[in-house]
């Protein structure tokens, strides 16, 4: 993920236009990472956060891709240092051992997570932050035993004045 | 607020756009909507294949610079557009392509003829809508309209579901659409321009590369102005000839895989190359590594996504090629550069000019080359020419002199055997006092040969001028060159005979084995007043040179062969 480039755009809320982004990714051979989705801040317009392995001239071809489409009204490279980036992640841990429970609880509580569901044989953590956050916890709990997990892709949001919409924007 | 059938809306919108033409086949799915045509005052081109209906409603986009409409009927009708629609996109041609589709509650549930003709064409086109209601339809002309003709032009397809076409509604009619996420950029960056200027100005031995931007923004005389203020020649991407005329002094002609000597030379050579306008495939390039290797390359073009896509520029101009254009003439002249006198630059232009790639050839048979100039000969400056796909068109790119924007029309990026006939019958819709040739390969020839009957019926009279090897000519050349003259699948032994075919349609079909007899029946033809097939058999060996290997560099290109 360190490597890996954020993207951040505006897109218009409407049918078939995800499938027109993810079907451009496909055609132009970009390999994307993560890709998150929801509403921003205007209604009728959603923001979508992608993470890419790419750079240079694909890196670059990207943004000129995305910036062309018709539905899509903003496009921008995120810079890392200027941006509050966050993934959120829902792991499902194997806890019939009351050592492993121990275990795991503890581990949650250091990484400020959330338990979200206690049955006897598992529980569900919710734990938020950078990838990087999330990759560790899983490193931390791997020998108690993930059932089942799942990650959102991150969204980011840019620090202070900065942000993706241009406010002279028409419409 | 207007109560209205969605059918009715369409056709009113339509003409508001200020469509005359519509070339279409019909089918369950839009007969309300050609029933509603019977009261309007609209051209409906009666085509045999919807494949030919797209590739004439880009035709005539080409001829004319206005959005060219074609009209399908749901399932396959949609699915054989998809060629033309992709055509036409990949070429920056203004078309909008009318779909019918299955009732609005019968979507998805893969009802008789139901297509998925948004998801099919998602990549082939700029952009595409589903009108959702009869009010919406309005809306989504407008927008496909303008989309389809402004910014870098492009393949627009409407899905029309037949219910909407037939329900009532009170419409309403935008005068204009305001994009949030579509801004085209018309006005280049004053620091680009004088950036770019600035280069021109000290550069030694300039050439530049124009491509089809020029025709559709209109530019040809400012390239003009600005080739002959720098003294650059220049070279033209197959999309762009026409753009810069053949008979000028600075005119190099193709540039790429099958450039002319003098076009790939001098572009090698370049200390600055501006290229206007053009996408730089492979087949312009050649291989990148050793394009243009000692140039500063600058890149104009309205589409920004095409800078440095394929060739690192040294300075790019976003905008409009005309208006770029006018804006580097006007900073070059406030720069007071003397106009380039690098003689030695501009007399090896000359020289290299001479220089032609030669075929081997076989017996008596007319040569491909002289052929295409007895053709141009015989036809006014202002005729247009379109071509099939494979040898016939290179040696059409080469040895057919354009002198005019519009007047070479041919499809360059997707290279689709069968486009020259219906683009011609496209053409003659726009230009109908304007003769049109297509210059065909006979395997092409037959892929859309039964568009015949519509230049018979429509009264639409063109010429097809076959240079006929009898063979899928450009395949047996690499087999010829490149895989050890081994022919696989590429005979086509003598069938059909394309003057008894020409005749079953109505048509006048004739095979001339001289080129006083090809010079004779062009002029007949001319005046005719009906199509006419001219065959004109060649010899099936004869190569298209000079080719650039595959892989290799411009200046790798056989000469001989
Ligand atoms: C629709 C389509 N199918 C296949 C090809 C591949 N192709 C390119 S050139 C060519 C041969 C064309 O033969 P013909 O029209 O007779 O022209 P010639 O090269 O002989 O002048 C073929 C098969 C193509 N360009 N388009």
């Amino acid at each position: 993920m360190s490597k890996d480039n954020i993207i951040a755009f505006l897109v218009e809320d409407k049918p078939g236009v995800l499938f027109n982004i993810s079907n451009m990714f496909r055609r132009r051979g970009f390999n994307i990472n993560s890709i998150s989705v929801g509403n921003a801040e205007d209604t009728g317009i959603s923001r979508m956060t992608i993470t890419i392995d790419a750079e240079g001239r694909s890196l670059n071809q990207v943004v000129e891709q995305l910036d062309k489409m018709v539905d899509v009204i903003e496009v921008k490279r995120l810079d890392k240092l200027r941006t509050v980036i966050r993934e959120l992640m829902l792991v499902k841990l194997r806890t019939i051992d009351p050592m492993a429970r121990e275990e795991a609880l503890g581990y949650i509580n250091s990484n400020h997570g959330l338990i979200l569901d206690i049955e006897p044989e598992s529980i569900i953590a919710e734990v938020t932050g950078e990838p990087e956050k999330l990759d560790n916890f899983l490193e931390q709990v791997k020998s108690i035993g993930i059932v089942e997990m799942s990650r959102t892709g991150i969204t980011a949001l840019e620090k202070g004045q900065l942000k993706l919409k241009r406010s002279e924007l028409n419409g | 607020m207007v109560e209205m059938n969605g059918s009715q809306a369409l056709w009113e919108s339509l003409m508001k756009e200020g469509a005359k033409n519509v070339f279409g086949l019909p089918g369950g799915s839009v007969i309300p909507l050609c029933d509603e045509m019977l009261k309007q005052d609209i051209r409906f081109i009666l085509a045999r294949h919807e494949q030919g209906a797209a590739h004439m409603a880009d035709g005539y986009a080409r001829a004319s610079g206005e959005v060219g409409v074609c009209l399908a009927t749901s399932g396959p009708g949609a699915t054989n557009l998809i060629t033309g629609i992709a055509s036409a996109n990949i070429d920056s041609s203004p078309v909008v392509a009318l779909c019918g589709q299955v009732a609005r509650e019968l979507i998805g549930t893969d009802a008789f003829q139901e297509v998925d003709i948004i998801g099919v064409s998602a990549s082939v086109t700029k952009y595409n809508i589903q009108t959702r209601s009869a009010a919406e339809i309005p809306y989504a002309v407008k927008t496909a309209f303008q989309i389809a003709n402004t910014g870098r032009k492009g393949a627009v397809l409407i899905d029309l579901p037949k219910d909407v076409t037939t329900e009532i509604m009170d419409v309403k009619f935008p005068e204009n659409i305001v994009f949030r996420g579509y801004h085209p950029v018309y006005q280049p960056d004053r620091r680009e321009i004088e950036w770019a200027a600035t280069l021109l100005a000290r550069a030694d031995k300039p050439v530049i590369i124009a491509g089809g931007g020029i025709i559709s923004s209109g530019a040809s005389q400012e390239l003009v102005s600005l080739s002959e203020y720098l003294m650059a020649p220049t070279a033209i991407t197959l999309m762009g000839k026409g753009a810069f005329p053949a008979d000028h002094p600075l005119s190099l002609g193709l540039c790429g895989m099958h450039g002319t000597c003098a076009a790939n030379t001098m572009v090698s050579e370049a200390d600055v190359l501006l290229i206007i306008g053009a996408r730089l495939t492979d087949r312009t390039t050649g291989s990148v590594k050793t394009f243009a290797p000692n140039a500063k390359i600058i890149h104009i073009d309205i589409d920004r996504s095409e800078i440095d896509k394929n060739i690192d520029t040294v300075t790019r101009v976003i905008g409009d090629a005309k208006i770029s254009l006018q804006k580097i003439l006007h900073h070059l002249s406030i720069l007071r550069s003397s106009t380039a006198t690098n003689d030695v630059w501009r007399k090896k232009c000359q020289e290299l000019r001479e220089v032609n790639g030669v075929s081997k050839t076989n017996g008596d048979y007319l040569k491909a080359p002289e052929v295409v100039k007895t053709l141009r000969k015989a036809l006014a400056r202002d005729s247009i020419v379109t071509t099939e796909v494979g040898q016939c068109q290179m040696w059409a790119a080469l040895h057919y002199d354009a002198y005019l924007p519009r007047t070479f029309l041919t499809s360059g990026g997707l290279g689709t055997m069968g486009w020259g006939f219906p683009a011609a019958i496209g053409a003659k819709a726009a230009k109908p006092n304007v003769t049109v040739v297509d210059i065909a390969g006979d395997g092409s020839f037959g892929m859309t040969e039964n568009n015949l009957a519509t230049s018979v019926k429509e009264d639409l009279p063109v010429i097809v001028m076959i240079l006929n090897n009898n063979m899928l000519g450009m395949v047996a050349q690499w087999q010829r060159l490149f895989f050890g003259h081994r022919y696989s699948a590429v005979e086509l032994k003598k069938t059909p005979d394309f003057v008894k075919l020409a005749q079953a349609y109505g048509a006048e079909g004739v095979r001339v084995e001289s080129y006083q007899e090809l010079e004779a029946a062009i002029r007949r033809a001319i005046k005719s007043e009906i199509a006419t097939v001219i065959d004109v058999p060649i010899d099936p060996e004869e190569n298209v040179l000079p080719i650039v290997p595959p892989g290799m560099g411009l200046k790798d290109a056989l000469m001989e062969a």
